[in-house]
């Protein structure tokens, strides 16, 4: 879900800009040196992720996944995120310089919204926690493709018809986020349940087995 | 498979001094990208062929990542037109076209191919390691460069292991449809992924302890601003200007 260099106006791209470095600078205070590490393999997942293509009906979608980055790292997903979007930029030239901040922005915001709302629901043991699960993959989809869609509304009004595009086209990846969202919680609960959310367990602990 | 396919190769942009090409490159993306006039706009575009030029990177290449922004622009063409209120400039059949939607399609599509194409020339021709200690000695956070080394580090890592999970999972008869198995399937894979990524994280961890590491990297490459670097510094400045002026003093002449 690439804005590309060129749509966007002055004043969204700056304000854009401001509200990720913002984002950012939070995300980097709050993670100590310790976790770091953890956070760079992390965006590196999370950059494969837009690898992974899932067949759906006859064409196939990539994989967005910021819902389970936002519930991993907090409000740390600013700065995954943005580090992911700077290696798609340098490696595939996917989006670049001027626009790393709306697109960061447009994914990391949902990312850390959905880690709030769903953060404490998911680690219930009940069925809600899987409900949850499935809301934060699709709700991150959802509002991340409305924020695409303001992005454009913002820098030109006459860009309704393809704003509307983009929300449509992302219905069924929501969906499919959902689902895989609530599979890849549920996994992660029986594997390693001490990686959600904010996983604040200090690295090491789990290295002595 | 990953790789950086520009960053290797000869030529002038390849040795001009990392720090230099981060900073200009930021600052044509941004004054093309604020542009509006048509003059600055296709001067740009001039600009940005000659330094993918000058590159001397492979023109296959750079036209193969140029189709991908390309494909989006013609979708704009298509729309745009269509849709934006303005003065009709032709009729297609039954539906005006109006010149506002034209112009408006003709100025993304110059400026995101011009951006594109400067990102190619001056940033994508130096790895992700450089452009990382080049961040730094640029004064960035030293968490985020960091964060941006190790994530760079383990991208290629854990695209092996990503090919390692999915041969497995293909050997074992496993062919992706539309359906909850290969949903689920997909989804266990990537926490896979994901246990597999924390568990090194935390090795990985240890181990920089044990070698003393204090959350700082040291870049050991030392940066020298030569002389062809102050040069090509005062060549982009003035071109810089030249376009920016374009752009907003001299309405008139322009």
């Amino acid at each position: 879900m690439h804005i590309s260099e060129g749509v966007i106006s002055a004043p969204v791209l700056i304000g854009s800009g401001v509200l990720t470095v913002a984002g950012t600078a939070i995300g980097l205070k709050k993670m100590d040196y310790e976790h770091v590490a953890q956070a760079g393999i992390l965006s590196a997942t999370f950059f494969l992720a837009s690898l992974i293509h899932v067949p759906i009906g006859p064409s196939s979608v990539h994989l967005l996944l910021n819902g389970i980055v936002g519930l991993m790292l907090g409000w740390g997903a600013f700065a995954a995120i943005l580090v992911g979007l700077a290696l798609q930029a340098m490696l595939f030239q996917f989006g670049g310089i001027t626009v790393l901040g709306v697109n960061t922005l447009n994914v990391a915001g949902p990312a850390v919204l959905c880690y709030y709302l769903f953060g404490r629901l998911v680690q219930k043991d009940t069925g809600l926690a899987v409900v949850g699960a499935f809301a934060c993959g699709a709700l991150s989809v959802l509002l991340t493709s409305l924020m695409v869609a303001l992005s454009l509304l913002f820098t030109e009004e006459s860009f309704f018809e393809v704003a509307a595009l983009v929300v449509t086209a992302h219905l069924p990846v929501m969906i499919i986020e959902g689902i895989i969202t609530a599979f890849c919680i549920g996994f992660l609960k029986k594997v390693k349940p001490d990686s959600l959310p904010g996983f604040s367990t200090s690295p090491g602990e789990s290295t002595v087995q | 498979m990953l790789s950086e396919s520009f960053a290797q190769g000869v030529s002038l942009l390849h040795r001009l001094d990392p720090r230099l090409r981060i900073v200009f490159a930021t600052l044509f993306s941004f004054l093309l990208a604020l542009s509006l006039k048509f003059p600055t706009l296709v001067s740009g575009l001039a600009l940005s062929v000659i330094l993918v030029w000058i590159s001397r990177l492979p023109r296959m290449e750079v036209a193969k990542r140029l189709t991908v922004i390309n494909i989006f622009n013609i979708v704009l063409f298509l729309v745009l037109p269509v849709t934006f209120e303005g003065t009709t400039a032709f009729f297609l059949g039954p539906v005006a076209c109006t010149r506002e939607g034209l112009l408006l399609a003709a100025r993304i599509t110059l400026k995101s191919n011009s951006i594109l194409m400067i990102f190619i020339a001056l940033v994508a021709t130096m790895s992700i390691a450089t452009l990382g200690h080049g961040l730094n000695r640029l004064h960035m956070p030293q968490k985020i460069v960091y964060l941006m080394l190790i994530a760079y580090r383990y991208v290629f890592v854990l695209e092996q292991e990503y090919q390692r999970l999915s041969t497995a999972i293909r050997i074992r008869g496993f062919v992706p449809k539309s359906n909850i198995h290969t949903y689920k399937t997909y989804a266990y894979l990537f926490g896979m992924l994901l246990v597999r990524a924390l568990a090194r994280a935390d090795r990985v961890y240890q181990s920089m302890l044990c070698r003393g590491f204090k959350g700082k990297f040291y870049c050991i490459h030392q940066f020298s601003f030569s002389r062809t670097d102050r040069i090509w510094s005062g060549c982009l400045f003035l071109t810089l200007i030249l376009l920016g002026g374009m752009e907003w003093l001299a309405p008139t002449i322009f």
